[in-house]
């Protein structure tokens, strides 16, 4: 191999002989040493760096070796190592070495901590396919059995995850020695490693020769089924789902069958509740004949269980079960033999089991048709969204779009309404928070009237919250309704309200108007954006609270390229330059960073009209930026009066419509272009209160 | 300048406000709730209706040839099981329970030569009846045992006149292990040791007493509770990391390790190693640190020559985040020191004091505080002077770097007062020390770069070779193929 690569690769040879003298071991072995073990794992994590460093021999001769013996490490740094060598087989010469892994993976897999073993065995399992099949014979089974009767558990149980990727590969001879050590694993002392051969029993069958899988694996798959320890039963259960895929039907039924049965009325919840949790995989696995037979009564019995947990698992399961029936006899079947428990379960004392079903029970809509969706599960809807459970409320409603294409949202609007009212406004943030997500859905569903009559005050209402998640995500929402109604309703409904919030006495609601602002900008365009908000923007500059000030300039970044240029220079500029001379760090950051950006946007729009604006513009700027007392102050100051100016025009004009407006128009046009505290504060007060009295 | 944010219209949004802000202040509230719950156990499906007890004649009214009789009949009686769930139903017989238990309570106690060959299978099939039973699912799914409220065994009244029973029935001097090992064997102790995981504190209690009176009279069995212990102790480390009963049988254990007989038994040794040390990394470790400790030095009182490992091994496991676990391991470090002796100190003083000298420094005031308390115990004391050449070049860094820069100033003064302790020991080495204090830290920048530059050029070096891998067309073996081994 050597000899191989020796042509090709002279100076690289070369220059790896080098750089090896550079690296001796000792120093990099040093760092593997290193006492501090952050240090260590940092050393660890580029393993391969060092490997690659010392070449393929010395890493097989010195390097592995170092580890294998110095496995005395902290868990951390031996999860990190446990991966390293998983993908190392190229780093020691390729396949033909690859079982030089084996010995520091062995170690590895022996260790008390669950993680750093796991890793090992999928770092073993990955190896065992670059080995060829001699070497597998020749290395990795010796490894495997050696594990499969080791003295502490630990080793034990790594070898149960083992034996499936070398069985498919091996000898007639060593499959049978494969398969006796499974066999004693199976019947361990310890219940660690029978819970460890117990959950790879499925994976093993599903690579055993048929006859092999009758006649060892289902007496071994029975056995762990009826273990004293229900945490190694349940696990059985899990391996039926394999199991169940090889059998034919008849072997099904006469040798799987009678144990899962017996599963399925375990003594102990933890068993019943994975045989409800598998239900779905085990009814595909067993086929629609026995499902009738066997499964369906023992469903019946999952879901009046005596334990809410296990009813919970089986209500989750109700859509599933129905869906996956033979076509033909299903909604009989359903109608029958499991509508009645569903019907049960509504009432049930337990939320978890209500909220279970309620997020399953929708999609029986389109399993059953329109007539029986009408006159049987609506019912059950209607009494789910008054559930005191505002979990079970918010699963109705969450799938209400199941219903929809099968009846129509109309017919539940009536009770929908008050539900959705409820879950508004309920004491739990994140149900509110769930419900507002459903908002843009529950609009496009409703129409554009229903909202506007019913829902659009709550929306608004979410705005002032007293939870910023909550008004954080009433922003998006307002954002997403408006992609929805057009930017038309936009203006009418949205907007005006939005803008008003600017004026308030809560410095938190005024920073909503800055985000509402930001989220709605684009999808409302440049007309809107400038006309109506960007003033609101510029105004609040002014504020006396930090936080809106630098929000002002985060805002004016943000919709600066929604703006036109002349909007951009006029308008937005000075008022930044302004911002850049706060007495505050980080209103000044935020407006040196806005102020940047929208230079650079100026500097790309201008580039043809710049020849008046030039000299002083970006010129400003940079001085602005480099030496904040240098001669750039003049012109902020110049800025800054500019703006004074203009505020206090606006506040005349304001003046002059405060009289006309409160008595005419609706209160949000008069408050557009108002400065003026005291009409402000009227103002505020008066929309404040109307909005939480709706 | 503009708005000049008035306490304006805020007072009807503010009681909204306070209804609407789930947070810490209502935790109160919701545990005010919790309190009163109660549990049943997962076991009535399989019983169906059963019929109404009727009240038997009392035993002390019965002639003694009848005794025998009516005492097997209550005992059956009694296992019948009543649904507490349903606080309504059966009021009369779970009555007539209540007072039959009662009775077999005092009739064992109280007599002699009650507790007849032919009664002990009776016996422990009503026990069995009563107490083995599948435990529920915890109704709270993130049971904090040091915050919440456990839930209590609904069937508290009949269970705990079950146990009572139980008790007085192994203490009778009438008992005898030797018949009672037929009914009361292996298969029974594992049901006894699963229901420790009980959320009932009173019933882990009882359990804990009966299982200590089984270890101690059925010597058979001695080998089996161990293994099993270390069984679900193994469980409960790597697997669940969820069991109630640990301070229990750890408190059993305690008492078992006390009376191992010397030199200990590998397999006595390998339960420190394998489970008692990394028991050490439960996240729950406040509930059963005590214990655990009591355990770990009583191994240490028997046989001194396990302190390096131990140590060894609280080092492996340190805490690297909770404090108030460091502070746990500190306090199990100086219950270790108060019996080691001195040639095993001289094997562990430096990995330790160099984690002593870690904790010392940290920004955790707790956590330096109780380390630095270590100066207070004479013993340890001692121990330092004896090795003050050696300790004290490792803690003379961290003291020195605290005096000066620790925020907490009753650090900063135990601080003084352990450095001047130290310089009484060795006033030339300390200062020496001070001399090359500075020193010291260059040297370790300088090491700190040299680092650097030594991964840098690494780096580069993979670089260099990833680069000739993507030029080599000859070979695309793998990377390394390029730089082999001639």
């Amino acid at each position: 191999m050597a000899g191989a690569a020796g042509p090709g690769t002279g100076p690289g040879a070369a220059g790896g002989d080098g750089d090896d003298s550079l690296y001796p071991i000792a120093v990099l072995i040093d760092e593997l040493r290193n006492e501090d073990v952050q240090l260590r794992l940092n050393s660890i994590k580029k393993l391969s760096t060092i490997a690659l460093a010392l070449g393929v021999e010395r890493t097989r001769t010195e390097l592995l070796p170092f580890l294998t013996d110095t496995i005395y490490d902290e868990d951390e740094v031996l999860l990190a190592l446990a991966e390293q060598l998983g993908n190392f087989t190229g780093l020691v010469g390729g396949p033909d070495f690859a079982h030089c892994l084996l010995p520091p993976l062995e170690s590895l897999a022996t260790v008390e901590e669950t993680v750093v073993r796991d890793k090992a065995v999928e770092s073993l399992r990955q190896i065992s396919q670059e080995h060829t099949p001699i070497a597998l014979e020749a290395h990795f089974v010796p490894l495997v059995k050696r594990l499969a009767s080791g003295d502490w558990f630990t080793s034990r149980t790594s070898a149960c995850g083992l034996f499936s990727v070398c069985y498919p590969r091996a000898s007639n001879a060593v499959k049978a020695e494969i398969r006796q050590h499974f066999r004693s694993l199976c019947s361990d002392d310890t219940p660690m490693v029978r819970r460890a051969a117990a959950s790879k029993l499925g994976e093993f069958a599903k690579v055993l020769e048929l006859d092999s899988v009758k006649s060892e694996i289902v007496p071994l798959f029975t056995n762990l089924a009826s273990d004293e320890q229900d945490s190694v039963r349940l696990l059985a259960v899990e391996a039926c789902v394999s199991i169940a895929q090889l059998l034919s039907q008849e072997d099904l039924e006469a040798l799987v069958m009678p144990t899962l049965r017996q599963a399925a009325e375990d003594k102990s919840w933890r068993v019943r509740y994975m045989v409800a949790d598998k239900f779905s995989e085990l009814q595909k696995a067993v086929g629609p004949k026995i499902t009738l037979n066997d499964l369906i009564p023992a469903f019946q019995n999952l879901l009046k269980d005596c334990e809410a947990e296990v009813r919970a698992a089986a209500a989750h399961k109700v859509k599933e079960l129905c869906e996956n029936l033979p076509p033909e006899g299903r909604e009989t079947i359903i109608m029958n033999q499991i509508l009645p428990f569903i019907k049960e379960l509504v009432s049930d004392t337990n939320q978890h089991v209500k909220s279970a079903l309620a997020s399953v029970i929708m999609g029986l809509s389109t399993i059953l048709g329109k007539e029986n969706t009408i006159e049987h599960l609506l019912p059950l809807f209607l009494a789910q969204l008054k559930d005191e459970c505002p979990e079970v409320r918010l699963n109705i409603i969450s799938n209400l779009d199941c219903v929809n294409e099968v009846i129509g949202i109309r017919q539940l609007s009536q009770s929908l309404l008050p539900a959705i009212v409820e879950l508004a406004e309920d004491a739990k943030w994140r149900v509110r928070l769930a419900i507002i997500e459903y908002m843009p859905l529950l609009a496009g569903q409703l129409g554009v009237q229903f909202f506007d009559e019913k829902l659009n005050s709550l929306c608004m209402a979410w705005l002032v919250d007293h939870v910023y998640a909550i008004r954080e995500a009433a922003t998006n929402n307002l954002m997403k309704l408006v992609k929805k109604f057009g930017t038309e309703w936009a203006q009418n409904t949205i907007v005006p309200k939005v803008l008003v919030m600017a004026s308030d006495p809560n410095y938190l609601h005024r920073m909503t108007t800055l985000f509402c602002i930001n989220a709605l900008s684009e999808a409302c365009g440049q007309e809107i954006t400038t006309k109506q908000m960007l003033p609101i923007v510029l105004k609040m500059a002014g504020d006396q609270v930090a936080n809106v000030r630098f929000n002002v300039a985060k805002s004016l970044q943000k919709i600066g390229p929604i703006l036109d240029t002349d909007a951009l220079q006029e308008e937005v500029k000075p008022v930044l330059q302004k911002l850049g001379q706060d007495e505050d760090v980080d209103v000044k950051y935020f407006a040196q960073e806005a102020l940047s950006a929208v230079a650079q946007r100026l500097r790309k729009l201008d580039s043809p009209a710049k020849d008046g604006e030039e000299p002083s513009a970006p010129g400003a700027d940079k001085n602005h930026f480099l030496r904040p007392g240098g001669p750039g102050e003049d012109t902020g100051k110049a800025h800054r009066e500019r703006a004074a100016r203009v505020v206090s025009e606006e506040a005349v004009e304001a003046a002059r419509f405060r009289g006309t407006d409160a008595a005419k128009g609706p209160a949000y046009q008069l408050h557009v272009n108002t400065r003026d505290t005291l009409a402000q504060l009227e103002i505020a007060e008066l929309v404040h209160f109307s909005q939480s009295r709706d | 300048m503009s708005s000049s944010s008035p306490p304006v219209g805020a007072a009807s949004a503010a009681i909204s406000a306070s209804e609407k802000v789930d947070g810490f202040t209502r935790k109160s509230v919701r545990k005010a709730q919790r309190q009163k719950r109660s549990q049943g156990s997962s076991q009535f499906r399989s019983q169906g209706s059963q019929a109404e007890l009727h009240p038997l004649p009392q035993l002390k009214d019965a002639t003694s040839n009848e005794q025998q009789e009516l005492f097997c009949q209550k005992l059956q009686q009694c296992c019948i099981l009543f649904d507490f769930m349903d606080s309504v139903s059966d009021l009369k017989s779970k009555e007539i329970k209540r007072a039959t238990l009662n009775e077999l309570v005092e009739y064992v106690s109280t007599n002699r030569g009650v507790i007849v060959e032919s009664a002990y299978s009776d016996i422990v099939k009503m026990i069995s009846a009563n107490i083995f039973r599948t435990l529920p699912p915890s109704d709270n799914p993130d049971f904090d045992p040091e915050e919440d409220e456990p839930t209590l065994e609904a069937s508290w009244p009949h269970i705990q006149l079950v146990y009572e029973f139980f008790l007085r029935f192994l203490e009778s001097p009438d008992f005898q292990p030797s018949i009672a090992k037929r009914y009361i064997d292996q298969k029974f102790v594992q049901q006894l040791l699963e229901l420790f995981d009980s959320e009932d504190p009173r019933e882990r209690d009882f359990l804990k007493t009966v299982l200590h009176r089984i270890y101690g009279k059925f010597l058979g069995l001695r080998a089996f509770i161990r293994k099993q212990i270390n069984n679900i102790f193994l469980r409960f480390i790597y697997e669940t990391e969820h069991f109630n009963g640990v301070a229990e049988l750890l408190e059993i254990l305690g008492s078992i390790i006390n009376g191992f007989a010397l030199p200990l038994k590998a397999e006595h040794k390998q339960f420190l190693m394998k489970v008692l040390i990394p028991m050490h990394t439960a996240k729950g470790l406040a509930l059963f640190h005590a214990q655990l400790a009591y355990c770990v030095v009583q191994f240490l009182e028997k046989d001194t020559t396990l302190t390096e490992p131990v140590i060894r091994g609280l080092l492996k496991f340190w805490p690297k985040t909770c404090s108030q676990k460091e502070v746990m391991f500190l306090g199990e470090i100086e219950e270790i020191l108060d019996v080691i002796e001195p040639t095993q100190f001289k094997k562990i003083e430096e990995p330790l004091f160099k984690q002593i000298s870690k904790c010392v420094s940290s920004s955790h005031f707790q956590v330096a505080e109780r380390a630095l308390y270590f100066w207070n115990n004479e013993y340890i004391l001692s121990l330092i002077e004896e090795n003050i050449d050696k300790i004290l070049p490792i803690m003379f860094g961290s003291l020195y770097k605290i005096s000066k820069e620790h925020w907490n100033p009753t650090i900063v003064a135990l601080v003084y007062n352990v450095l001047k302790t130290l310089m009484e020991m060795n006033g030339k080495l300390f200062d020496d020390l001070t001399g090359s204090y500075k020193a010291e830290r260059q040297r370790e920048k300088k090491k700190e770069l040299e680092r650097e530059e030594l991964w840098k050029k690494l780096e580069e070096l993979k670089l260099k070779k990833a680069l000739e891998k993507q030029n080599s067309a000859y070979n695309m073996h793998s990377i390394l193929s390029n730089t082999s081994d001639e």
